[in-house]
This record gives structure tokens, sequence and C-alpha cells, in this order.
């Protein structure tokens, strides 16, 4: 079969264009007024010229990770964020309209609760459902795929995907493990077959069960598309529009498991490898479609198991990277700019995530060392980060301060970054995010220094 | 050939370490023979980690093939020498928390290097970490979490052990997730563990001490 998503394509670069022209004219943003739509497209401006590193933004954009902080800034549940979307259009207003970032963080991570609850998820606990209402959602870790089915997700994922792991993750969707292959549905005696499993009594109920979960989900981006447009209107434009992530960490994080995949490194490396690579092509159309969907040119892809620690240099290099990269060259390719969070430290990975297309993404980073970052990746890419959650959460604002300065005068020369936090800044003293915030819109100025 | 043995499960060299444990007992090697011989291989396997040659999927590694070579051997040893353990460990993940990857690793190391340990397991409420500090006795307290909330439920335990009077009788340690140094002085633990190895290093260092 023919290699793909090796190299960046002749077309990625105009197609790249056309993405920043949609998304800094920000068409269907409902703007208040006209300085609103400036103060959106100087925010865009700031935030394409640091990833394109042709030149240096007038100055250094701040876009924390507001993660579930605007919950608690407006005083309000996690339980009252997912289950009441005017609760948790307040509390986003709230946040971004008193501190202004210089993005808008969408609650799309902010799942609705009814939709989890109607489906009986069980890869995760959420407010009222294994944790308290004061509570963030959790992972429940587990093997969710076993060992032994390497071989059929790699087969049919698709298949894998509906017959196997949707009966296992959603307690109401069991009898999709009756769900036909389709590949066979291509004569004349293979449609019954088809349609016999869909007049089970259980099947049908199944599906109700996924309509009315669609129609949940539906009133839910109605709202968020609403809170979104609110908070775009007065000026400040999304900070991503989608979502991916690594094969790896697909398989890592929710199939296998991180004692699974880890373990899968030793017991099966030719599958775990087969596997990842099977799933780069829906793993780039899933950011692709959500990406068309909102106008936007970031899809956020939060990195896992890759980080420093997780695996040795040689075990990165065979099993989590060659997927990554050929996901990242397949959305450049696509014109998309991937905003890659590397959570935990890279130190070690900062010369082998070096090899991709310059001003093409973005590397947000949270432990690494940012010096290290700008003097490698940082030749090829936008940085950002990276305010550790620990400062945020306990200490004063001048240590915020001299931090952001620090940071500024490393990560931040000659451009090609965004402040930003290491990650969602969740417990966070409210006067610490606003001094980071502040900090950075004057101290960040490039004209200044 | 112990040493063979040794060699394949610091090799990371499953099925070979298995046949050999399994040849050696047919040999009539000693049972106890070879699980010192798990522990020495262990201890290289630390030392490796240490060096930054091994990572988490190496001492995951490590621990299953003690748990099945230890499996087959456990059922052979008549009377198990009541070894000298090196001093007790009480450890969880803190309220609100559900976590436990990392403190499972910390647990395993631990028991390999002699400790008894006694895991209570996540989402522990400062209450509970009282209770089982009364009740087990242990001179170390290990607290894990990985999550920005974990923050406070560390200070709170601390605090809880605090108020029962029990503080000055354990050494805490903390680590895992976002957990730094600076949450070390925050919660007012006694040590902040950036990896597994170090924990088990503090946890020696404090049992020796005493």
């Amino acid at each position: 079969m023919q290699q793909r998503f090796l190299e960046a394509s002749a077309e990625a670069e105009k197609k790249q264009e056309e993405r920043f022209s949609i998304w800094l004219k920000g068409e269907g943003i409902p703007f208040i007024d006209d300085k609103a739509a400036q103060a959106y497209r100087k925010r865009v401006t700031l935030l394409k010229d640091a990833i394109q590193l042709r030149q240096k933004p007038g100055r250094i954009p701040v876009c924390p990770s507001a993660g579930f902080f605007p919950m608690q800034y407006a005083g309000i549940t996690m339980y009252d964020a997912m289950y009441d979307y005017g609760a948790l259009g307040t509390a986003w207003e709230a946040y971004h309209l008193d501190l202004e970032p210089d993005a808008y963080n969408g609650p799309t991570t902010i799942v609705p609760g009814k939709v989890l609850d109607i489906l009986d998820l069980k890869l995760y606990e959420w407010p009222g459902h294994g944790v308290s209402h004061e509570r963030e959602y959790q992972y429940v870790e587990a093997e969710y795929m076993k060992a032994e089915e390497y071989q059929d997700l790699i087969d049919d994922p698709t298949a894998y995907f509906l017959n196997v792991y949707f009966p296992r993750i959603f307690g109401s969707l069991k009898p999709l493990a009756a769900f036909p292959l389709l590949p066979p549905v291509n004569e004349i005696p293979m449609v019954p077959p088809l349609a016999m499993p869909f007049g089970a009594e259980n099947m049908k109920a199944a599906l109700e069960c996924l309509a009315k979960a669609g129609e949940e989900a539906l009133r839910w981006r109605a709202a968020i598309r609403e809170i979104g447009g609110r908070i775009m209107g007065k000026g400040f434009p999304a900070f991503s529009g989608g979502f991916t992530k690594a094969p790896f960490d697909v398989i890592g994080d929710s199939l296998r498991g991180t004692q699974g995949v880890m373990l899968d490194m030793f017991r099966f490396p030719d599958e775990l490898k087969e596997a990842c690579e099977r799933l780069i092509p829906s793993m780039i159309k899933c950011a692709v479609a959500a990406c068309n969907a909102t106008g936007h040119i970031m899809p956020f892809i939060p990195l896992h198991k890759g980080a420093d620690g997780f695996m040795s240099q040689e075990q990165f290099k065979t099993f989590y990277w060659p997927s990554l990269r050929k996901l990242i060259i397949g959305l450049v390719n696509e014109g998309l700019v991937p905003q890659l969070f590397a959570e935990g430290s890279y130190n070690d990975r900062l010369e082998v995530i070096s090899d991709i297309p310059k001003g093409r993404v973005v590397w947000w980073f949270d432990r690494t060392d940012m010096k290290r970052a700008k003097e490698t990746v940082g030749k090829v890419a936008c940085l950002a980060g990276n305010v550790p959650l620990d400062l945020l959460c306990t200490a004063s604002p001048d240590e915020i301060k001299t931090y952001c300065r620090d940071l500024i005068d490393g990560a931040g020369v000659g451009g090609g970054f965004i402040l930003s936090t290491g990650a969602g800044i969740q417990g966070s003293r409210k006067e610490n995010v606003k001094a980071m915030i502040e900090f950075c819109k004057d101290y960040g100025r490039y004209g200044k220094r | 050939m112990t040493e063979a043995l040794v060699q394949a499960l610091v090799d990371m060299k499953e099925a070979e370490a298995l046949q050999r444990a399994k040849q050696l007992l047919a040999e009539g090697t000693e049972p106890l023979k070879i699980l010192e011989s798990c522990s020495r291989a262990m201890e290289i396997v630390g030392q490796r980690f240490e060096k930054g040659v091994y990572f988490l999927p190496h001492l995951m590694m490590a621990g299953e093939m003690l748990k099945q070579i230890s499996a087959m051997i456990k059922p052979l040893v008549q009377e198990q020498k009541a070894e000298a353990k090196k001093g007790r460990v009480l450890i969880g993940t803190v309220e609100g928390d559900i976590h436990d990857i990392g403190k499972n690793i910390v647990v395993f190391l631990l028991e390999a290097n002699g400790f008894e340990v006694r895991d209570i397991g996540i989402n522990q409420k400062p209450a509970k970490f009282v209770e089982a500090i009364k009740e087990f006795q242990p001179k170390v307290v290990g607290m894990s979490g990985l999550l920005t909330l974990a923050f406070d439920s560390m200070k709170k335990t601390v605090e809880a052990i605090k108020e029962a009077g029990l503080r000055e009788t354990v050494r805490i340690v903390i680590g895992g997730g976002v957990v730094t140094e600076k949450i070390k002085d925050y919660a007012g633990a006694d040590a902040y563990a950036p990896d597994a190895m170090a924990g088990v290093r503090l946890a020696k260092e404090w049992t020796e001490r005493r």
C-alpha cells in the first residue's frame, strides 16, 4: 500500500492560509459592535503571527487553559455545569469577560451529564455518578480492550468499536454487539441479515437510547454555541476548534489502559504498532470534521503516555512518535495547525519532536524546560506554556509575575510563543490567574523592549 | 543457573524468565533461592530506573514477572521464614482522587524492597488515613494524587494526622501527577518524591534512621 502522511504536501501552506482567513473572518460570530470584531481579529492575528514564525506578533498572546476553573470562579459546582447549561454559560462568560484572556476556551470538555447518564458510560465517574457534585469527572482505569483483541481492532476498527468496545463502555449499548458487519452487505442475499438485528427488541431499545442521548447532545451543542457566540462576539476568538488524540494514547488511555499498553510494548510490540497505524486516518478525519464545523484551524490534541518517564527514548521512537508524526502531517496537509498539549515533561523528547515542517504546529508544554524547548523545537514550531499549577494554586501574584517574566525572557524571544498554563487551571487562586494575564499583556509587548 | 534467571528478568524477557524459573524448580533448586534471585534482579532493575535507562513500562513488566514467579513458588514454600521486614509504610490516594497507577507502582517497589505495605486504596478521606495509622502504626505515610484537587486533600490529611496527635509518629511523603516540592510545603508533608524510586529511597532513609 502507498505510504501516506510522511511529508508536508505542496498545497499544505495554501490550505493553511485559507483556513487562517476563515478563522480571521469569523463569519457567523454575532459581534456586538465593530470594536469587538476588531478586537477578535487583532487577537487572531497575534496567534497567527506566533504560529507561522514569519514575524513577531505585536505582543505575546496569553491563553491559559481554563479547564474547570470558570465554575470555581463563578461559584457553581461541576454538577451544575454538567446538568444546567444556563449555569455553565454564566460561569464561562464571567471568567472570560472579567479576566480577558486572549482566547476563548469553549466548554466542550464540560460534557452534558444527561448524555452520560442515558448511555451509562463506564469509562468515567462524574458528579452524582461516582464522585460528589463538587468534584471533576475522572477516568476509571481498566482494560476495556483485551490483549488478544488486537487483531480484531486491526482487521476492522469500526466493527471492533461497534461490536466489542461500545457494548463494554456504554451500559445502554450492549445490543450493538449484534450490529452487522458492513462490507459483506453488497449482494441481494445479504440484505435480510443486515436488517434482522434491528428488529430485535433489545436493539430497538438501544437505538432509542442513542436517539435520546443524541437529542440531549444537540440541546447541549445549541447551548454551547450560544455561549460561544456570546463570548466570541465580544472579541475573543476560540483557542481551539476540534479534538483528536495520538493513536498510541487512544490505545493506552481508553482501550488497553496504562498498565496494559506498557506491558504490550514488551508482549505484543508488532500488534501495538500496527494498531496505532490503523487508527491514524480516523484520528485525522475526526479533527478535520470538527474544524470544518467550527471554522477553526487548531484541533486540540492532549498527549499523555509519551511523556518523559512513561517510556524510554527507544520506546518513544518506536511506539509513540511514528504514528503521532503521521497524524501531525495528515492534519498539516489539511491546512490545520495541530495544537499538541504535551502533559508532564518532554525534555527527553525535544530533539525527536523537532522533525516537523516549520510554522505549522503549536507545541504546548507543561513541565518541560522552556529554554531548552526554545532552542530545539522552538526553531520550527510555536511554543505555548507553561505557568505551573502548583504556583497558580498556592503562590502569590508576585511569584507568578516573576515566573512569567522568566518565561517571556526565555521562550518569548523573537516571537513564536503563546503564554499559557501547564494544565487546566482548576484550583488556581483568582488573583494569580489575573496577575498572569495582566502581566503578560504588559510585559509581553514586543515593541516595548 | 540462577544467574540466567536474573539476567532474563533484568533484560525484560518474560517468557524466558518464566521458563528459567520453572526449570530451576524442576531441577530441585530451593524455592527461596529463586525468590532471592528475583530480589537481586529487581534491585538491578531499580538501579537502571534511577539511572534513566529503564522507565515505568520496565517497572511494570518487572512487577508482572515477579508476580507470576511468586505465584509459582509461594505454594511450595512451606514455612516462609519471617523475613526481617524493613518497616511499615501506609499508602493511599487522597480524597477526591481516584487514580492509582502511580501508587500501585510505589507499592510494588516498596514490597520488592522488603517493606510491609498497607495500601488503603483510592479516594480516602483524612479520617481514613488517621484510622489506618492508628491501626497499622506505620513509620512512613505516602499520599498520592494526580489532580490539583489533591493539594487541598493532602493538606487536610496532614492536618487531621496532626490533630489526632500522630504527626510525630510518622514521616509523610507525597507524590503523583501535578504534585511538586512546593506542594510539600503547602500540605505540610516531610518530602516530595518525584518518582517511584525516590519514594522507596525516602522510605529506606526514614526507616533506617529511626
